[in-house]
């Protein structure tokens, strides 16, 4: 069988011993060329320095004079289960643009921790660039443990406190493990000296790092890189170039490029040596001709026509930045963006918010972002440009900041800045526009079913048993009251109708937007739909309002409302029977049951 | 997607980027097999073309069989090949071979110096006459703005700290502890005149994928990798005084392949038969910080 591959990085504060984990996991693992084992053994031994397995990795010469890993640097090993590229990330915070550049190399993290020093400002840092990073599979491994006698409280303190922290960033780790990367505890090899631990060692863990599925399933996007015409010895072709982020493409697909809105039709996928090629899928460096020839140039996103959501094309934009620069970043000054082969020039107009990236706290916004800070704000480019949020298509929605020709930060794009609620409502309306309307009115199916459509939303906070209540709702409105009743699961709907939503956020803006359309739908056939959601805030509400025509009624389950929302009804979460009585009452009194 | 082919992709990507952002481009071509692994990628990237010159630097102490294959693929493969070299070094015979300076003083007179001023097109550059298949002077020395080159990661240290696309000042100097960050496929496009960026397409590529690769794809190598029937061969070229071959009787690319996976050289550094790095303390880094490839 082909190995797999996969690129780790390993992160964490400044001294926890990261380059040293790499150092002692390729010697215990005979993964270091022949000889390479001696040879930093000799050189410490001539420059009377005491022999460190960091030193097999920080190779440059400034890096062993300071004793510190300045950037970031890649060693191969391999397993018997994959080929791995080892990323080593520096861990001091004026190396920050370093460890990004490493980190985003990689698929999946090992952030280490001294058990001696504890959590410490960049090991939250750096799980915070993780996360905005897009990389979600890490492990934590608590290292010099034999400094503090291999305890097993110390390695559970830390474990709690750090758990807590990456929470806050909706990351769970798939593992902790107690290590000394200097005596070579849980390695490569099980420690005798933490009986107490039953999970994983690293190596272990690394093999247990799951393989990102290729991005074939997601809609198709092309960042144009260039348009060829090459003519020495006769070639006549116009070649539209670049590399397929997501999505499936073929010969015969309408293509749309956007912010253009220019169109046409995929005649050859182009390849060297070979003739053409069947297909062209995410992960590509492919090439096209065209049926008709369009002018479009490179910064278009090319996408397949009709495949939704398409890009947004927009100049005002709400972001999420990193900066990485010395000097601050200015509001009303000029920067370059480049998103997807797209660059061009934009202000930071608005600082919505400034966060401290190594313990999430909220600082005033003020007139600038700096060095090492992250900040919610509205951005205005030059011109239109294409793009998807971040929750929909992740690569398409990156970008980096060049401010004088140096690359001083990066971002997420999260929405377009035109109100979300006036976006949503400008599809409403098209949509009531081209709705088919039917022969039969809303009053004369209610008459026939003896009810009118609502909408029952069961919300509360997520551990309260809303789907039983339900159910039981369900059964006894469409069993008991012979009515026309349905539960729409949360299921039903993500992996269906959205499964195109990467998301993790259950509370985004398109799923909610969608899950409402669908209700719409049923509503529209005269449905009482029943529906359960995790702790509803007003803003979702709104969006449910802004789609949604008909009546709405929202009951919170449990004690008190942990949301902004004002719902219609609080029930306690403990007695199923008698709030399913409540509610069918509720829907008599209301007018929704009409009386058989 | 296979590993070959996520390597390969990625090479082809920063080639469209490099040609398109970096105005007057060009690509080193040591005859090599990772350079000519490049020169290949470049013609996938473009379709069969190969839309910038290819500078050699020949420091005339190359093995000899490397430069009439130099000079059979870029008639075959109608290259606009372009060769520079430091005359004067070479006329005052003050080079290693000749028992003037040290092997690290000859690499950088005959490489790092005659590299630097053919990029920077204050000396002279020979490029090929497609017409009669002879190097003229070219009458164009505009400095290159963006220079390709094949290093990998793995070869050794100072290489495993590189950027795709790495800046050089004025005099070419690599500011180590001072690189741009790189990340999310983007890289840096934007520079001061007067400065250049060195692109580096191969970083992610291991000695073995690049065996595999030319196997995979059949390129056309220098015979001098293979073991002739004498149980030597050369792992990796250089010129001829500084460059050992191996003990090996790998004939073939495939015997190549199988040899780096689970022979002799699994666990032997490639660059080990090079002479130069031992005089610089195990690394390239001194040599490299002044524009060494």
């Amino acid at each position: 069988m082909k190995k797999e591959d996969m690129n780790i990085v390993i992160v964490g504060h400044v001294d926890h011993g990261k380059s040293t984990l790499i150092g002692r996991l390729l010697a215990d693992t005979n993964s270091l060329p022949q000889g390479k084992l001696e040879q930093v053994r000799e050189t410490c031994r001539k420059n009377s320095k005491p022999f460190e397995y960091a030193f097999l990795l920080d190779a440059l010469k400034d890096e062993q004079a300071q004793g510190i890993t300045i950037d970031t640097a890649r060693c191969f090993f391999k397993t018997e289960k994959r080929n791995y590229i080892i990323i080593d990330a520096p861990g001091h915070i004026e190396f920050l643009k370093n460890m990004v550049t490493g980190a985003s190399r990689a698929e999946a993290a090992l952030l280490v921790i001294d058990a001696n020093e504890g959590v410490r400002e960049n090991s939250r840092r750096h799980g915070y660039m993780l996360s905005m990073l897009g990389i979600k599979k890490i492990v934590v491994a608590i290292n010099k443990l034999d400094l503090v006698n291999y305890s097993e409280n110390v390695f559970n303190s830390i474990k709690e406190e750090y758990g807590k922290f990456l929470a806050q960033l909706s990351i769970t780790p798939m593992a902790y493990i107690p290590v000394s990367a200097f005596v070579g505890d849980n390695l490569a090899l099980k420690s005798e000296n933490t009986p107490w631990h039953n999970g994983l060692t690293i190596l272990e863990s690394m093999n247990a790092f799951p393989c990102e599925p290729p991005l074939t399933q997601q809609v198709f996007r092309m960042p144009v890189q260039d348009v060829y015409k090459f003519t020495k010895n006769g070639d006549d072709r116009r070649i539209v170039a670049g590399t397929v982020e997501t999505g499936v493409i073929k010969p015969g697909c309408s293509v749309v490029f956007y912010p253009s809105g220019k169109s046409s039709k995929v005649k050859n996928i182009e390849s060297f040596p070979q003739k053409a090629i069947e297909s062209a899928f995410a992960g590509q460096a492919v090439g096209f001709t065209l049926d008709e020839q369009i002018y479009i140039k490179r910064g278009e996103i090319m996408t397949i026509d009709g495949e939704t959501p398409p890009p947004y094309v927009s100049a005002k934009i709400k972001v999420n930045i990193f900066w990485l620069g010395k000097q601050s970043m200015q509001k009303n000054k000029k920067y370059l963006i480049k998103l997807g082969t797209e660059k061009t020039s934009f202000v930071l107009d608005e600082i919505l918010s400034v966060m401290n990236s190594s313990d999430l706290s909220a600082s005033a916004a003020g007139s600038c972002i700096k060095c090492n800070e992250v900040a919610e704000c509205i951005i205005r480019t030059d011109k239109p440009i294409a793009f998807d949020l971040t929750e929909n298509i992740a690569n398409t929605s990156r970008f980096v900041i060049v401010d004088k020709y140096e690359i001083t930060g990066g971002g997420i794009v999260l929405a377009d800045a035109r109100d979300e609620e006036s976006d949503i409502q400008k599809r409403v309306m098209l949509r009531n526009y081209k709705w088919e309307q039917s022969e039969i009115s809303m009053e004369s199916r209610a008459e026939r079913y003896s009810q009118k459509p609502v909408l029952l939303v069961l919300t509360g906070e997520r551990d309260t048993d809303k789907k039983l209540l339900a159910k039981e709702l369900e059964k006894s409105l469409v069993e008991k009251n012979g009515r026309f009743a349905y539960y729409l699961g949360i299921g039903t709907f993500l992996y269906g109708v959205a499964s195109d939503i990467k998301s993790q956020d259950d509370t985004s803006t398109e799923k909610i937007r969608r899950f409402a359309e669908v209700a719409n739908l049923m509503l529209d056939a005269g449905m009482i739909l029943i529906v359960t959601a995790s702790s509803l805030a007003n803003k979702d509400l709104k969006i449910m309002k802004t789609v949604i025509s008909t009546d709405i009624e929202t009951i919170w389950v449990g004690s008190e409302i942990t949301t902004d929302l004002e719902a219609d009804v609080v029930i306690s979460d403990d007695v199923c029977e008698e709030n399913v009585a409540m509610l069918v009452d509720l829907l008599k009194n209301k007018g929704y049951m009409f009386k058989f | 997607m296979p590993h070959l082919d996520t390597l390969e992709n990625k090479s082809i990507h920063i080639f469209r980027e490099a040609y398109s952002q970096l105005g007057n481009l060009c690509m080193l071509w040591s005859i090599g097999k990772d350079s000519t692994v490049l020169l290949w990628l470049a013609r996938k990237a473009f379709f069969g073309h190969v839309p910038f010159p290819l500078v050699h630097i020949d420091t005339h102490h190359k093995i000899p069989e490397m430069i009439e294959y130099r000079d059979k693929y870029a008639v075959k493969w109608n290259l606009d090949m372009i060769y520079g070299e430091n005359a004067e070094a070479l006329a005052n015979k003050n080079t290693y071979p000749d028992g003037k300076c040290t092997r690290i003083e000859c690499c950088r007179l005959l490489k790092t110096e005659a590299l630097s001023h053919t990029l920077s097109g204050e000396w002279p550059r020979w490029r090929i006459n497609h017409a009669n298949g002879k190097y003229e002077i070219d009458s164009n020395t505009e400095p290159y703005t963006g220079v390709i080159v094949g290093v990998r990661a793995d070869e050794e240290g100072s290489r495993s700290k590189e950027r795709y696309f790495s800046p050089r000042n004025r005099n070419n100097d690599w500011d180590v502890g001072n690189q741009p960050p790189e990340f999310w496929n983007q890289y840096k496009t934007d520079f001061a005149k007067g400065t250049h960026v060195r692109v580096h397409p191969l970083l992610d590529w291991t000695e073995l994928n690049i065996w595999e690769y030319i196997e995979r794809e059949n390129i056309p190598m220098v015979s001098l990798y293979f073991n002739k029937g004498n149980g030597v061969r050369y792992r990796s070229l250089g010129c001829g005084p500084c460059t050992n071959s191996v003990q090996s009787e790998a004939a073939t690319v495939s015997e190549i392949a199988e040899e780096l996976r689970t022979g002799k050289f699994a666990n032997i550094a490639e660059r080990s038969g090079r002479a130069q790095d031992k005089e610089d303390g195990g690394g390239l880094e001194t040599l490299r910080r002044e524009g060494y490839m």
